[in-house]
Formats: C-alpha cells, structure tokens, sequence
C-alpha cells in the first residue's frame, strides 16, 4: 500500500515540477525566447481547465447516477467550438482589440463602461465560482482519504480533511500570485500559468486513458466483453430526457462561453485566431477522449467495488482496490491538475474583476483629489490583485469548511454553471446587437441572477438551510405560483431545468425588452459600434443614404479621436444651434465645417477633411476603415507614453551615471593619495642611493672608512627598495590576486620560535620577548609561512616602536574551541587612541619613523588574517601596544 | 664668506648627504629633524638658506614655509623645497606657500649645489 507519506511527497514533487514549469515559461517570455509559448496547441491544451475535478472524478458519478448525461457537459463545449465557432471568434477579436480583461470587464466595456454592471457581473461570477472552487478542494480531500483508508498505517489526524483543504489552498494562492499577478497590463499575457495548465492538461488526460485502458483490457478483458457487460448493467436502461438533456448541453455550452476562467485562457489569453482554429477541432478531439472511458470505469466501479462505495471516486477506488498503485497515484495527480488547474486560473481571473471592478474603483474614490502617481497606482492594483486572489481561495476554503463538503460533486457543477450562464444574454447582445442597451443588460442580468439565487442556488444547500422549508411547499406570503422549484405554477420539471428555463428565458426577455424601450447613452452607443463592429475591419463600403446614420457615425469617429466628453459636447452645441432636440447635429455644411476645424487640430486638416468627405461622401471607404485610422492615432499617443516612460528612464540613467562618476573621482583621489605615498616610499631610499652614489664617484680622496660607511648607506637603501617593492606586490596579490595558500600542519610554538628568531636577525635592539610554552602546544593546519610572516612583523614592530628602557614583549596564548587567541603585549607606550583606527591602514606610520618600514606591515598581516580566517586587531587598554590575532586551528574545517 | 645652510629633513642618510656635500662647498650646515619648532630653529639659527622637506613629522612643509613668510623676521629667507612626491599639485602649493626653489628627490648633488648658491642673497 501507497503510504501516506510517500502520496505527501509525491504531491509537493509534482507541485515543485509545476512551479518550475511556470517559472521557465515567464522566463523564455521575458528573455523574448517564448515564440513557442503562444503555438496553438499549448492554447488548446490550455482550454482543458474546462475539465475540472467535476469533469475528472465526477464523469463518472455522473454516468453511475444518470447513465449518458455527463456527455452533455462534454457535447456543449464542442458545438461551440464546431457550430458556433464565429461567435468565438468574434469574442477573442474583441478582447484583443478592445483589451478585454475579463467577462466583467467585457460586459462593463460594451454597455459604456458601466462599473455598475461590472460589480454585478462579479458579484455573480464570485458567488457562482465559490462553491465551484470549494468542489475542486473537496476533490482533492476526497481523493487523499481514497488513500488514507487505503492505508492501515496512516495516522488517524483529527480534522485532517479541513488541514488538507487548507493547505491546498494556501498552496494555490502562492502559486497564482507568484505567477498570476506579474503583469498588469491585461495584454500581457500569463504565459507561466498556461503552460503550467497545458503540462497538467496532459496529466490529467494521460491520468484518464490509463485508468480506462486499465479498466478495458486489465479488468474487462476486452472492447467486446466491456460493451457486452455495459449492455448488461444498469447503465444502459437509463432513459434519456430530451429536456434535459438538451438543457444542459444547452447549459453547458453557455457555461463554456461565459464561466470567468474560460473567458481568460479562451479571450484574455488568446494570441492569435491560429489559436483559436486549432482549439476548434482539436478540443472536441481532447473532450472525446476524456469521455471515452466514462462508462466502462463506471461499469467496473459498479461490478467489482462494494456496494455503497462512492461512484465519484471510482477513478481512484479502482485501481487501488485492484492493486494498482502507481496507476492510482497517476490518476490522483491526474484529479489533482485537474482541481488545481481550474483553481489557478478561475483565482487570476476572479481577482482580476475584484480587482479592476471593486477595489480600485473604491480605492480611486477614496483618493480623489490627492495627488497620485503611475508608480503608485500600480503597487496598489497589484497588492489588491493578490489580496483578491487570497479572498477568492479564503472564500472557497470557508464555503468547503462550512459545507462540509456534502453534495454530489456534478450538482455544485451545474448551479454555478447556471449562475454564470446568466451573463450569455448580455453578452452575445452586446457583440451581435447594436441596439443592446446599458438599462437592458442590467435589467436582464438582475433578473436572471435573482431567479438562480432564488430558485436553484439557495436551495441547493437544502430545504431549511438558507430558506425556511414552508417556503418551498406555498411559496413566500403563501404565493403558490413563487414557490422556488415551481414558478408560475409550473410543477414537476426537474429543479435545474426549470431554473434553466425560467431564469434565461426571462433574463432575455427583459434584456431585449428594456433594450428596446431605453435609449442609449453616447458613449454606449460609441462602444457598442466598436463591438458590435469588430468583425468587419476592412469588410468594403456601405451607402449611407439616411442622414441619421452619418451623423451617429461621425460622432462614433470623432469620439475615437476627440475622446468621449468633448465630441459630444461637440455635437451637443451643433444639435441645439441648430434647433434639433436630440444630441445628434444633421450633418450640414456648417456643421461639417466646424467639426472639420476641430478634427484637424487633433489628426491634421488633411486628414480630417478626408475622413469627414469620405462618410459624408459615401466613398468607396467604410467607417471601420476610418476606424483603424483613428486606432492608428490611439497607438501613436500610447507610443508617446512610452516614448515618455523611456525618457523617464534616460533621466533616472543619467543619474545613475553621475553617482559612478561621483564616486569614480573618490576613488581617483585615493588613487591619487596612494600613487603620491608610493613615489615617496620610493623616492626616499633613491635619494639617499643616488647622492651617495654620486659623492663616491666625485670624491675621489675620500677616507676609506668613510667610503665604506657610505656604500653601506647605498646597501641598506638598496635593501629598503626591494622591501618596499616585495610588500607591495605581495600587499597587491593580497588584496587583489589569488592566493594559494600552501597549508600543512604545525605547531604554533613552534611558528612563534621562527618568527622570534627572524624577527631578532633582521632588526638588531634589546627586546626581551617572555612566552609560556605550556600554551603554546596547538596543532595548526593553515598557511605556516603566511602566519609566520605576521608573526615577524608584530614582533618587528616591538622591536621597532617600543619606547621602554627596558622593552619586553610578552606573547600570550589562549586556545579556544577550534580557534586559537594570540596577544602581542610590549610594555611601551601604545599607539595613540586616534591611531588606532589607522594603523592597519597602507602606508599609515605612527610617531616617528624609523628607518626600514614602508608603513605597510600592518595592512599586509591584516589581508594574511583575511585569507587565513582569522583577524588582527589592536587591543586597547594593556598598558603597551597590543595586537590580537585570532586564528582557526584548521583552516580546511573553518572553510567547511 | 661661508653662508650658512640650515637642512630641515627627517631622513637620516639624506642629512647626511647633504651636509657632505654642503660642507665639502665650503658651506656652514645646521641640521633638524622635526617638524614641530622648525619655524623657531629657523628664527634663533638666521641660516642664509633653509633646504625644507616636505614630509616631516609633525608638521607639513607647506605649514612651515606658510609661518616663516609670515613672520618679517623670517619672510625673506631663501627657501628651497625638496620632495620625494612628485606631482604636479605639490609644485603648485609650494609656490603658492612662497617657495624660493622647488626640487623633486633624487636630484643631483650639483643640482642642489648650484640652487643653494644661486639662493644666497649677493
């Protein structure tokens, strides 16, 4: 049996293995090596989040329930694709074209950017998604107890399913606002996410067709047995409703078309129509084979699991209950990317409208009249788009806590399938329907959404839960004909059906209706030309023969231009000056004129006398054409922007380019300071040479003992250079070069006996150096040469700068816990407080000198300490000069 | 008539050449080592020319010059400067501090011969 454990680390290994997915994915897009990213298939594989955990585990409850019913959730989808593929395709050219970036965002955009029907299209699309994302948790639980009670072994966890769920959660809100939130721009496309989506569509798939082959010819033995034992069982006596079946193919395909996480991967994230014809076959084609496999697993599950075992699970019961453990862990990850898939995106793109249509909007009111900058806004869309995120999985993971995760899992499937299909009215009218009005979707999606919530939402927790159970047998006040399950008296119709019915039949009704009645607004009218429109870019000429019909559209073109308020502040004042009642001016030869002028202040006279000639005229020029030229204009002022956005960024390099050279010229009087002390370091001991050198030559009856004690003088100069040359490029290496130590083993004492001999050879004065063997007895395993040579140093400088009559150096040991501590103490008078700091310094000298150092000892040992892992430092405080130096017994251990 | 030369220097072997070749000239030389009462040596000693360093401990070269043009007992002594750094920034604030003769170390002995005897007022 599977452990626990091992399911446990399966799963964060396959999480792990997406988050890379999605990590290179974003990676190639930013690095513009991401051509790939946008191929069709990886879209069409991205539409599988379709299929979620409902589709995956719940197919086949589905068909253990109602025989061949689950494949209208497969058919609905697929007559889309294949019958009503131009309405498709008109939905993702609009959503390029106009920037869509959501189902709110769309409906909002279309009925004259409507925020009212944005918050309502969101309201509508979270409270449907909640229950829907809580489903995908519920899954996930269940399936991990699938194999807990398949594992004797398994610890029993009290409240294990809540964690479960919560953890699961936790882990998808992570994911999505690590790669949902990247980019604003709605434009830019998440490709991380999808191709994260297009590996787990493969999973889920593979998952699937190895469960059923496993089934046919593992457990049936064969396509002829399978199909002669699905004959045999209660499947096949199942009759199929008309109704239904055509209401929820019907349902489905409306779901497809209007669920908020299909919008995004079908329209949001679309690229290009190539996307899109190749979805158009090839989805049916992953559809079909999702569903090959239904009946026979449900036939087995049926046959072989024990009575009462739960038909939603028996994707997964049947290959544990047969011993097949790698085949269920296959399909657990399988219902796994499932459920995840459609969490992530349905997450990105329910914040998304939270976001844009919700909190931003309160968060701009809020700050009217403050000043706020581009910088700002964005930090604050992204911060609420990741809070929206985490709210949208809260929102599942307390709906699944509460819920208790009761229902069948198809039924929360098909109540949020009908909530969102509330919005297919007002969407299709507003891409088909020029006469589609703002009233009119309001009116008809507040009437759907109340009759879902009324009539199927609600009661779906059950009778008595959120609405007392009277209610369903009179109805409210004792109103038979409202009671929820039989509106206007109609009775006996399967409760999702009569919602079905009831709810878009209405909300279509009233949609057209009111859209009729009312009068749209300007801008209304402006973008629902633009929708309503997109199709015919470039489609040839129209006649206009009705005077109204030019002046809409001049005001359409110059509202493109002049932008919404002044063009029809515009017509407005031509309308009434010349005595009409509405805002539409007739286009006479005044008023052409004027709007000529005002038009070429924008795009130019020429231009502006060509478009208005051409729609007044009738030319062979059609309005979309004149569109995409005022497009075209839309594009030049956003190329602006960003031509402003680079000079910013010019500004802000410019100043980084002043700081470098800031401190570029601090470094250069250091340079400086450093090449003035070298030359005279160097200068002085050539002096001396040089002079004596010259006396030699000159004098020719010197003494000879003078002439000795000179060309002594020239050595000892001569020496001094070649010091001074040494620690410099020894000082060089050091600090700059790579140093190859040559560690071996040694004792310190017997380091220290070296160093106090070479240090007594090279300097002659009395200096008494006390030391205690006993602690001196430490293993060193580090650079013994380099050591040494701080050693002599420190000892050198005893000799050299104490100022005792009697000068001793004392060299105490303390060994510590593979360290040890070294302290040089002489009895002089120390170094001066404000030369402390300095001394291991280049060049930094103390008092007065004398002859032999360069000032560059002190700065050598520190960068030997460096390299050995240690430190040198003063001491202050004992009386004389006292240096420190801490040393790791074993520079290889020290290193590790 | 011998001059007399005062050597401000902290090098030891320096003074010493120095003074060699001074004296073997004929010159009267004093010598000092320290930065600090340079100005005072110079005002008891009244040398005909003072040869300066310009790192000294204690105090700078400019420093000193600065104080004996300041000072009318001392402002019109000749001074020869010598230094062992050699930029260019250094000739410039030895002449603004009111130097007689500049030289970089190592110069010549007849180099520096010739500057003393040039700076001895005729």
């Amino acid at each position: 049996m599977i452990a626990m454990q091992a399911l446990a680390v399966i799963s964060v290994a396959y999480v792990l293995f997406l988050f890379a997915v999605a990590f290179f994915a974003e990676r190639a897009a930013r690095r513009g090596r991401g051509a790939w990213l946008r191929a069709p298939v990886i879209y069409t594989l991205s539409l599988s989040i379709y299929c979620t955990a409902w589709t995956f585990y719940g197919a086949v409850g589905t068909a253990v329930r109602g025989g061949f019913e689950y494949l209208t959730i497969y058919l609905g989808p697929s007559l889309v694709l294949i019958g009503w593929f131009w309405i498709l395709r008109r939905l993702v050219r609009i959503g390029r074209s106009q920037r869509i970036t959501s189902v709110a965002d769309l409906i909002s955009s279309r009925y004259g950017k409507s925020n009212l029907l944005g918050v309502g299209v969101t309201v509508l699309s979270v409270i449907a998604a909640t229950p829907y994302i809580a489903l995908q948790l519920q899954s996930v639980v269940l399936s991990v107890d699938a194999f807990r009670h398949a594992d004797p072994a398994a610890p029993v966890v009290a409240d294990s399913q809540t964690m479960t769920a919560f953890w699961v959660a936790a882990g998808l809100a992570v994911f999505t606002v690590i790669f949902g939130t990247r980019n604003l721009d709605a434009n830019e496309r998440h490709h991380g996410v999808v191709t994260a989506i297009a590996v787990e569509a493969i999973v889920k798939l593979a998952a699937l067709l190895a469960v059923g082959i496993f089934v046919v010819w593992g457990l049936m033995g064969g396509v002829t047995e399978t199909l002669a034992r699905i004959d045999a069982s209660a499947l096949g006596e199942w009759q199929v409703s008309g109704g239904r079946w055509a209401g929820l193919t019907f349902l489905s395909a409306a779901a497809f078309l209007c669920l908020p996480r299909m919008f995004q991967v079908m329209v949001v994230e679309n690229d290009s129509d190539a996307q899109l014809r190749m979805a158009s076959w090839a989805f049916p084609l992953y559809l079909m084979l999702m569903s090959l496999f239904i009946v026979p697993i449900a036939v087995a599950g049926l046959e072989i699991l024990p009575a009462g075992a739960n038909p939603d699970l028996f994707v997964l019961t049947l290959p544990l209950a047969s011993g097949q453990e790698g085949l269920a862990v296959l399909s657990f990850l399988g219902g796994f990317s499932s459920a995840t898939s459609m969490v992530i995106v349905a997450a990105i793109a329910l914040s998304t409208m939270v976001s844009n249509h919700i909190v931003m909007p309160i968060w701009l009111r809020l700050r009217e009249g403050t000043a706020s900058f581009s910088g700002d806004v964005r930090k604050v869309v992204l911060r609420s788009r990741r809070l929206s995120i985490a709210g949208v999985l809260l929102l599942g993971y307390l709906y699944y806590s509460v819920s208790g995760g009761g229902a069948a899992l198809s039924a929360i499937g098909l109540v949020s399938f009908t909530g969102v299909a509330q919005v297919l009215p007002a969407m299709l009218g507003g891409i088909f329907w020029r006469g589609a009005t703002r009233a009119g979707a309001l009116a008809g999606l507040s009437v759907g959404f109340v009759i879902w919530m009324y009539t199927l939402f609600l009661p779906s927790f059950g009778a008595g839960t959120l609405l007392p159970v009277n209610l369903f047998d009179q109805g409210p006040l004792g109103i038979a004909w409202l009671r929820p399950q039989a509106l206007f008296g109609i009775e006996g119709l399967d409760a999702l059906l009569h919602t079905v019915l009831w709810s878009l039949s209405l909300n279509a009704v009233v949609f057209i209706s009111v859209s009729l009645l009312s009068f749209p607004q300007p801008l209304e009218r402006l973008q629902g030309a633009q929708f309503v429109t997109t199709d015919h870019v470039g489609g040839g000429a129209r006649s206009w023969s009705s005077s109204a019909a030019q002046a809409e559209d001049l005001m359409v073109m110059t509202q493109r231009i002049l932008g919404a308020r002044e063009a029809q502040d515009l017509f407005l004042t031509e309308a009434q000056r010349q005595g009409l009642s509405g805002s539409l001016p007739d286009p006479t030869p005044d008023f052409l004129e004027v709007l000529e002028k005002r038009l070429s202040g924008a795009v130019g006279a020429a231009t502006a006398h060509a478009m208005v000639g051409q729609i007044v005229g009738g030319a062979a020029v059609s309005v979309q054409d004149l569109m995409a030229v005022a497009d075209e204009t839309a594009q030049m002022m956003e190329y602006s922007a960003r031509l402003e956005a680079q000079s910013q960024e010019l500004t802000r390099t410019a100043r980084q380019l002043r700081e470098a050279n800031e401190k570029l010229t601090r470094l250069s009087v250091q340079k400086d300071a450093f090449l003035s002390q070298i030359s005279h370091e160097l200068r002085t001991p050539m002096t001396s040479i040089r002079a004596f050198s010259e006396i030699l030559r000159d004098s020719a009856d010197m003494r000879p003992s003078d002439q000795t004690r000179y060309a002594s003088i020239i050595h000892d100069e001569a020496l001094r250079l070649t010091r001074l040359l040494d620690d410099l490029l020894d000082l060089s290496v050091l600090e700059n070069g790579q140093v190859n130590l040559n560690l071996r083993h040694g004792m310190l004492a017997d380091v220290l006996d070296r160093a106090a001999a070479a240090a007594s050879a090279e300097e002659t004065g009395p200096l008494t150096i006390r030391r205690r063997s006993d602690n001196e007895e430490v293993l060193l395993y580090t650079d013994i040469d380099r050591l040494s040579q701080v050693f002599i140093n420190l000892i050198a400088n005893a000799r050299k700068y104490c100022d005792a009559p009697d000068p001793v150096l004392e060299i105490r040991v303390r060994g510590d816990v593979g360290r040890v501590v070294i302290d040089f103490i002489d009895n002089g008078s120390g170094v001066a407080p404000d030369a402390q700091d300095v001394i291991f310094e280049k060049f930094s000298r103390v008092g007065e000198q004398k002859a032999g150092g360069a000032g560059l000892g002190l700065a050598i040992s520190r960068q030997i300490m460096v390299r050995l892992g240690g430190t040198i430092s003063y001491l202050p405080g004992q009386g004389g000069a006292a240096f420190r130096v801490v040393l790791p017994t074993d520079l290889a251990l020290a290193a590790q | 008539m011998a001059g007399h030369v005062l050597v401000i220097e902290d090098e030891p072997n320096i003074i010493e050449a120095i003074s060699f070749i001074l004296s073997r000239d004929g010159w009267r030389v004093d010598t000092h080592s320290n930065g600090v009462d340079a100005v005072d040596v110079v005002r008891a000693k009244a040398p005909d020319v003072v040869i300066l360093d310009v790192m000294l401990p204690g105090r700078s070269g400019y420093d000193i010059l600065r104080d004996l043009r300041d000072d009318p007992a001392t402002s019109a002594v000749p001074v020869l400067m010598l230094t062992a750094r050699g930029q260019s920034r250094d000739r410039e604030l030895a002449e603004r501090a009111g130097v007689s003769r500049f030289m970089t170390k190592p110069f010549s002995n007849s180099e520096v011969l010739d500057a003393v005897r040039a700076l001895i007022p005729t």
